[in-house]
């Protein structure tokens, strides 16, 4: 299987005031495609940095990231803008859904990049609710939703353009035992049965259980790698 | 178009506050088409509606008196069809607060030249024939309750009678009403038969305030006012000759420059606007500060974001713009009915639309950019911190 994702002498350093704060050190990591890795390690270890970094949100101090061929640590900000929106979906702890907009049409968002009409757009919305099982939530607003359902909601945001690669911040770590199982059960089957490479940040052990590897970080370094 | 359901979403995410900020929106708008719409009006020369009737006063001053002996001078002008004149009475009734209009004229001819005002034929005659007949109009009579053939005690604030008192009678001879309900409405008017009125006289007999001359054709309005005009030239009592609505301009105008009121008066209130709607955009782009970053995040581009809000403040401007001068738009024509037609009609005309929505779209500009470029600076770590 071959790497989708490598990360190579990753640094991270931010400064805040005078003090030069170094979030992760000379971090190397390889993804393969169609992996679905648990990123783990203790508050303030640099994990949702380093899903930063993957995910484009944020670009190293040093040392390279690949992503499906492409050095994304060397696009400016409208060129990573624009690689995000066709190759990585988005999942956060607490949905970040916006609140004004119906399922359909937080779903739709990632496609008003695109250059789908509006009818595919709302097509491929209705597609991506069916597989997270809410087609009959399409018209509900994120407050009428459950938190499990919010999720879902955010999980089929994160898929309808379909991306090759998923980065997950804690989906589950403010949601019930239940419900979390659901998520991740729905994760697994993304991962499994689209191939999607899925790479999820969580506190959480039983979580991790879902994953087919896991990496653990610590003080902003890789300490193990397990199968 | 694709995006504006995220901008209507964004824009009315606090219902209430958006509601009250587009209504402040629309009431400067509105105030911006009806205050144009004046100054317009105040600007604006004579057009063929009113162009038939010229109003020809003292060349310095309204005030001063013409000598009624113009009359036939007037009348043998070229074009010229028509002569009436008026004087102002200065009336007071029963006491300082009831005043109303009162002109002392020639019956026949004050009717000829105004025939938008009706009266009985019977009414006319005895107004013609009684040398102390008034008529008084509609609204004036069923306000005070009078009836015809009652005497009609009126004070003057200017005409004292030979006597030296101030205090004259007429007889009520007559009743004028209006077919058109807008100038019913302006029938708050007495006429009073100018041969006693300027018999009994103490000062200024043979004299007339104005003269109002119908002419056949509008266009030869001004080389008709100017024929006139020269006529008197170098006399005691040289003329001002212009068409009526100029005159009513010229008149409004002694008020105060309105051009300039009107820009003070727009400006307070953009002011206004401009502090209220950018503290309402400020706050709620600051609110939407996570919002912002989840579209940067789903791929939209700092400069998509920054259009974004740029169109959010453009959609709440332009949309209280378009309901205030609609709302003008509509008012407009009920104003015009209550001046009878006296005054030059009002309207919000296409250059008051083009100039509102170019001044909504500037506000908008003004009080969007600095969110939008907040928004464009936002870094997408920083503000998902605490919200992922």
């Amino acid at each position: 299987m071959s790497d989708l994702v490598e990360v190579r002498g990753v640094t991270k350093v931010y400064r805040r005031g005078g003090e030069r704060i170094e979030v992760l050190h000379n971090v190397d990591l390889d993804i393969p495609r169609g992996d679905f890795l648990a990123l783990m390690g203790p508050s303030g270890s640099g994990k949702t940095t380093l899903l930063n970094l993957i995910g484009g949100l944020d670009t190293p101090t040093a040392g390279s990231i690949v992503v499906d061929g492409q050095r994304i640590d060397r696009l400016n900000g409208r060129e990573l803008a624009r690689w995000r929106a066709a190759h990585v979906g988005f999942v956060f702890q607490f949905y970040n859904l916006l609140p004004m907009l119906s399922a359909q049409r937080n779903v739709e968002l990632p496609l008003l990049l695109t250059d789908l009409p509006a009818r595919e757009r709302r097509r491929h919305a209705e597609i991506a609710l069916a597989l997270v099982g809410l087609a009959d939530r399409a018209r509900h607003r994120p407050r009428e939703l459950s938190g499990g359902q919010e999720q879902r909601v955010a999980i089929a945001r994160a898929i309808v353009s379909d991306p090759t690669l998923l980065v997950c911040d804690e989906p589950t770590g403010d949601l019930d035992r239940a419900t979390a199982e659901e998520i991740l059960t729905l994760l697994r089957m993304l991962n499994r049965e689209h191939g999607k490479t899925i790479v999820m940040v969580t506190h959480d052990p039983k979580a991790a259980d879902h994953a087919s590897r896991r990496v653990h970080l610590d003080k902003g370094t890789l300490v193990t790698a397990a199968a | 178009m694709r995006y504006l359901p995220l901008l209507w979403a964004g824009l009315f995410r606090r219902k209430t506050r958006t509601a009250l900020t587009l209504a402040s929106v629309l009431i400067a708008f509105l105030l911006f088409g009806l205050l144009q719409a004046v100054e317009l009006a105040f600007e604006s020369g004579a057009d063929t509606a009113d162009a038939r009737r010229l109003l020809t006063t003292a060349r310095y001053s309204i005030i001063e008196p013409l000598p009624m002996a113009y009359l036939r001078r007037i009348e043998q002008v070229p074009g010229v069809v028509g002569v009436a004149f008026a004087d102002w009475f200065g009336a007071r009734y029963q006491n300082e607060s009831n005043a109303f209009p009162v002109f002392a004229v020639d019956p026949a001819r004050y009717l000829d030249m105004y025939p938008e005002f009706t009266i009985a034929p019977d009414q006319r005659e005895a107004f013609a024939r009684t040398r102390t007949g008034a008529v008084a109009g509609v609204r004036l009579v069923e306000r005070y309750g009078w009836r015809i053939g009652q005497k009609l005690p009126i004070a003057s604030e200017i005409h004292a009678k030979s006597d030296g008192s101030m205090a004259w009678e007429f007889d009520l001879v007559g009743v004028l009403d209006a077919d058109d309900p807008a100038v019913r409405g302006n029938t708050d008017v007495v006429l009073v038969n100018v041969a006693h009125f300027d018999e009994a006289r103490q000062f200024g007999k043979g004299k007339t305030g104005w003269y109002i001359v119908r002419i056949a054709d509008p266009a030869q309005a001004r080389v008709i006012a100017a024929e006139i005009d020269r006529r008197f030239m170098n006399s005691p009592d040289e003329t001002k000759t212009q068409p009526e609505k100029e005159f009513a301009i010229g008149f409004a105008r002694q008020i105060g420059d309105m051009g300039a009121l009107v820009t003070r008066i727009l400006a307070a209130v953009f002011f206004t606007i401009l502090i209220l709607t950018g503290n309402t955009m400020a706050q709620s782009i600051r609110e939407r500060i996570p919002e912002l970053a989840i579209l940067k995040t789903l791929g939209f581009s700092d400069g998509k974001v920054t259009a974004l809000v740029l169109a959010e403040a453009v959609l709440l401007l332009v949309i209280g713009a378009v309901l205030g001068l609609t709302g003008a738009t509509a008012v407009l024509p009920v104003v015009n009915g209550s001046t009878g037609g006296r005054f030059p009609p009002l309207f919000v005309g296409t250059g008051i639309w083009l100039v509102g929505l170019a001044i909504a779209v500037a506000l908008a500009v003004a009080v969007g950019l600095p969110p939008a470029l907040r928004a464009r600076r936002l870094r997408i770590v920083e503000a998902l911190g605490g919200h992922r």
